[in-house]
C-alpha cells in the first residue's frame, strides 16, 4: 500500500452536521453514474422517500425528525465572521420548516429553539479496509483500487447475489432488471482523472468532503473536538477507526446521534473474520460424517 | 397555524465552521442509564438472563442489512441436493467395499442426480447465468463460493464417473477409483455450504458459525441414509439405516442446541415460517428416525421413514433459509447485539482507564 507510486488511500468524510437534506449527491451521483430510477415511492418517513442504499441508490439521504432541543441548527455557510450586524445577514437555505418559504425574518432568532430537530446525513459506500463484499466474491468482480477504495467490475459480475448479505451496512445490492451487483464507486472514472466525486463536488454545505483519508481523519478529529468544546455532547465520529471492526473505512462520518438512528450499524465486523475458524468447524463435520458412515458399517451385518 | 416563535432557527453563528447540531442533546436511552433506570432482560421466557432489551432504535424501523437476494428454493434446495449427493457418495463407498451393490449402486445414481440439480440451482440463482464460468477465473479461500465452485469441480466429475460406471459395467477399476475419490470429496460438499451461508452478515446464519456444520452434515447423513432405505432391500439397507438414524438424532440435537446458543438472535428459528419449518422438520426427522428403527424388517415401513427423513432434511435446510431472511429483514437482531459488544467493551475500557 505504501509503495511510491500508488497514490494515497482517498475517502469521504461526511460532517452530517452541516448537512441541509438537499439531496444534490443522490441527484449528482445517478446523473454522473447512470443510476436507473430505483422506484417512485412514497416511504411516509419524514422527507427520505429513497428509504436505502440499493444498487440503484449509491448515496442515500437520512432525514430524522427528534423530539430533541435543536439548539443552533443553522450552517452559517457563505457567511463571514459576525452576526447579522456586520455581516449579510443569515441565509434561507431552504431548511425544511413549517413556515413557508421566505416568510421567516430574523427576529425570532433571539427566542427558544425549541423542542424539536432534523438529523440529516448522507450515506454512502464505506469502502472498507477489511471489505467482506470482496472477501466473498466469487468471480474477482470486485476489486480494490490503486485508490483503496472497493469497485465492482460490471463485465466480470455474474450476478451470484453473495456479497450482498456478506454487507455488514447494507450497502451492495443485485440490481434486478440486470442481475448484477451495484453500489457506490467513489467515482472511480473522476478519481483517475484527478476530479472529486460527483456527490461531494454537488454537495452546497461541504457537508460531505472527499480527499486523503489520512487527512480527512484529522479534519474529522478536530471537527468533533469543536463540536464538543461547543456542547454539542452528542456528536460522534462513526467508522474511521482503524481499530473497529472492518479496520477502518475509508469513507466514516460525524453524526450527532448513535448510528442506529441512522440506520448504520453500531459495531459491525466484517465477516470474513470468523472464517477460519468455519473452516475449521467445517473440516471437523466432514470427519465426524466419514467416522459416523465408518461406524454404521462396522455394526452387525444386516 | 404557524408560530414564528417556535421555528427553531437559533442565532446565526459564526464563520463557515458553524455550531449546529443540537447542543447538549443526550440520546434518550443513554439519558435513561445515567438516571441509574434499570434494564429489565426482555421477553417472554425468563431463563435467558442474556437476553438484552428488547428496546432498541432504528432507522424508521428499517433493517440495516440489504436482503438477501437468493431465491429459497434454488439456494435451499442446492443446501439440501449438495448434502445428499455428498453423503450418498460416502454411504455408497461403504456399501460397495462391503458387499451390497443393491445399496451402493441407487445412491452412487442418486448422488449424480443430486449433485446436477444441486448445480442447476445455484446456476439458476445467478443473475447471470451465461457467467457461471467465471467462477472458475479465480481461487479464493475467503470466498466460500469460490471454494466451493471447486470442490463442486472436483466431486462431480467423480460422482458421474461413479455412477455411469456402476450403470454399465465398464472399466470397473476407473469405477472403483471415482467411487472413493467421491467418498473422500462428498464430505466436503455436504459441509462447504455451512460456512457458505454462515460467512454474511445475516445474524442468525453467521452467530451460528460453530454449529452449522454439524446441523447440515448430520442431515445431509440422514438424507443419504433415508434414500438407502427408500432405494435397498432391507437385507442390504443396514448400514444406511444406522447412518439415518444416527444422523437424525444428531441433526435435531445440534440444530437446537444451535438455537438456544444463539440467544435473541435464534429467534427466527422459532418464528413465522421459519420456525414452522424448522419445527416441521424436527417433527418429520424424528418420525423417520423411530419409523426406521422400528421398521428394520418392513420394506415399505422403512421406505416411508426415508421419504420421512429426506423431506425433514429438505425441510431443514428451507427453515435456516428462511430464518436468515427473517434475521435479515428485523434490525432488532443486527443493532442489539452490536450495541451490547460495544457498551461492554466501553464498560472495559472505562475500567481500563
Amino acid at each position: 500500500m505504501a509503495q511510491d507510486e500508488n497514490p494515497s488511500r482517498k475517502g469521504f468524510f461526511t460532517d452530517t452536521s452541516v448537512c441541509i437534506g438537499c439531496k444534490a449527491c443522490e441527484v449528482a451521483c445517478k446523473e454522473w453514474n447512470m443510476v436507473p430510477e430505483d422506484g417512485l415511492n412514497f416511504l411516509a418517513s419524514s422527507f427520505d422517500n429513497t428509504g436505502r442504499l440499493s444498487a440503484d441508490s449509491w448515496r442515500h439521504v437520512a432525514f430524522i425528525e427528534q423530539r430533541e432541543p435543536l439548539g443552533y441548527q443553522d450552517s452559517g455557510v457563505g457567511r463571514p465572521a459576525g452576526d447579522g450586524a456586520d455581516g449579510p445577514g443569515p441565509v434561507d437555505l431552504g431548511m425544511p420548516s413549517f413556515d413557508l418559504p421566505g416568510q421567516r425574518t430574523g427576529e425570532h432568532y433571539e427566542g427558544d429553539p425549541g423542542n424539536f430537530r432534523w438529523l440529516m446525513s448522507s450515506d454512502v459506500c464505506k469502502h472498507c479496509t477489511s471489505a467482506a463484499c470482496l472477501d466473498v466474491c466469487p468471480t474477482g468482480a470486485l476489486f480494490r483500487t490503486e485508490f483503496d477504495t472497493v469497485v465492482v467490475q460490471e463485465d466480470i459480475c455474474n450476478g451470484c447475489g453473495y456479497c450482498v448479505p456478506a454487507c455488514p451496512y447494507g450497502v451492495i445490492d443485485r440490481r434486478e432488471v440486470d442481475g448484477r451487483a451495484w453500489k457506490c464507486t467513489l467515482c472511480y472514472d473522476r478519481l483517475g482523472e484527478g476530479m472529486e466525486p460527483a456527490c461531494a463536488k454537488a454537495c452546497p454545505t461541504d457537508s460531505i468532503q472527499f480527499g486523503d483519508v489520512d487527512e480527512l481523519r484529522e479534519r474529522a478529529q478536530r471537527r468533533v473536538e469543536d463540536l464538543h468544546e461547543a456542547g454539542v455532547s452528542s456528536a460522534q465520529l462513526y467508522g474511521e477507526d482503524p481499530d473497529n471492526g472492518v479496520d477502518g473505512t475509508g469513507a466514516f462520518f460525524l453524526l450527532l446521534d448513535e448510528p442506529e438512528v441512522y440506520g448504520l450499524p453500531p459495531d459491525p465486523v466484517v465477516t470474513t473474520r470468523d472464517l477460519p475458524s468455519m473452516w475449521r468447524h467445517a473440516g471437523a463435520a466432514a470427519l465426524v460424517l466419514l467416522a459416523g458412515a465408518t461406524a454404521a458399517f462396522a455394526g452387525r451385518r444386516s | 397555524m404557524t408560530n414564528p416563535d417556535k421555528t427553531g432557527e437559533g442565532p446565526s453563528t459564526v464563520g463557515r465552521e458553524a455550531i449546529t447540531g443540537a447542543v447538549d442533546v443526550v440520546p434518550a436511552h443513554r439519558r435513561e442509564r445515567r438516571g441509574g433506570g434499570r434494564r429489565r432482560g426482555g421477553r417472554g421466557r425468563g431463563e435467558d438472563t442474556r437476553v438484552p432489551d428488547a428496546d432498541f432504535r432504528s432507522y424508521h424501523g428499517r433493517p440495516v442489512l440489504n436482503q438477501i437476494v437468493w431465491e429459497a428454493r434454488d439456494i435451499g434446495g442446492y443446501l439440501f441436493l449438495g448434502g445428499l449427493a455428498g453423503a450418498s457418495s460416502v454411504l455408497a463407498a461403504g456399501a460397495e467395499y462391503t458387499g451390497r451393490p443393491d445399496l451402493a449402486r441407487p445412491l452412487k445414481y442418486t448422488a449424480l442426480v443430486a449433485i446436477s440439480g444441486s448445480t442447476a440451482a445455484l446456476i439458476h440463482d445467478l443473475g447471470r447465468p451465461e457467467r457461471f464460468l467465471n467462477m472458475l477465473r479465480v481461487f479464493k479461500p475467503t470466498s466460500p463460493m469460490s471454494m466451493g465452485t471447486w470442490i463442486l469441480m472436483g466431486y462431480g466429475p467423480l460422482a458421474g464417473v461413479a455412477a455411469v460406471t456402476a450403470a454399465t459395467g465398464w472399466f470397473p477399476r476407473i469405477g472403483r477409483a471415482a467411487t472413493a475419490g467421491a467418498a473422500l470429496t462428498g464430505p466436503l460438499v455436504a459441509t462447504y455450504t455451512a460456512p457458505l451461508i454462515c460467512d454474511t452478515a445475516v445474524p442468525a446464519w453467521h452467530e451460528g458459525y460453530r454449529e452449522m456444520p454439524f446441523v447440515f452434515v448430520s442431515s445431509a447423513a440422514s438424507a443419504a441414509g433415508g434414500m438407502g432405505l427408500i432405494v435397498a432391500p432391507t437385507a442390504q439397507s443396514g448400514p444406511a439405516r444406522r447412518l439415518a438414524v444416527g444422523g437424525a438424532l444428531v441433526e435435531v440435537a445440534a440444530s437446537t442446541y444451535m438455537e438456544r446458543r444463539m440467544g435473541m438472535v435464534g429467534e427466527p428459528y422459532e418464528q413465522g415460517r421459519a420456525g414452522k419449518l424448522t419445527r416441521a422438520a424436527k417433527a418429520l426427522t424424528l418420525a423417520g428416525a423411530v419409523g426406521a428403527a422400528l421398521g428394520r424388517r418392513n420394506r415399505v415401513v422403512s421406505a416411508v421413514s426415508g421419504a420421512a427423513l429426506l423431506a425433514g432434511s429438505a425441510l431443514t435446510r428451507l427453515g435456516v433459509f428462511e430464518a436468515g431472511v427473517q434475521s435479515a429483514a428485523d434490525p432488532k437482531y443486527t443493532v442489539l447485539p452490536q450495541r451490547r459488544r460495544l457498551e461492554e467493551r466501553l464498560k472495559e475500557e472505562a475500567k481500563t482507564g
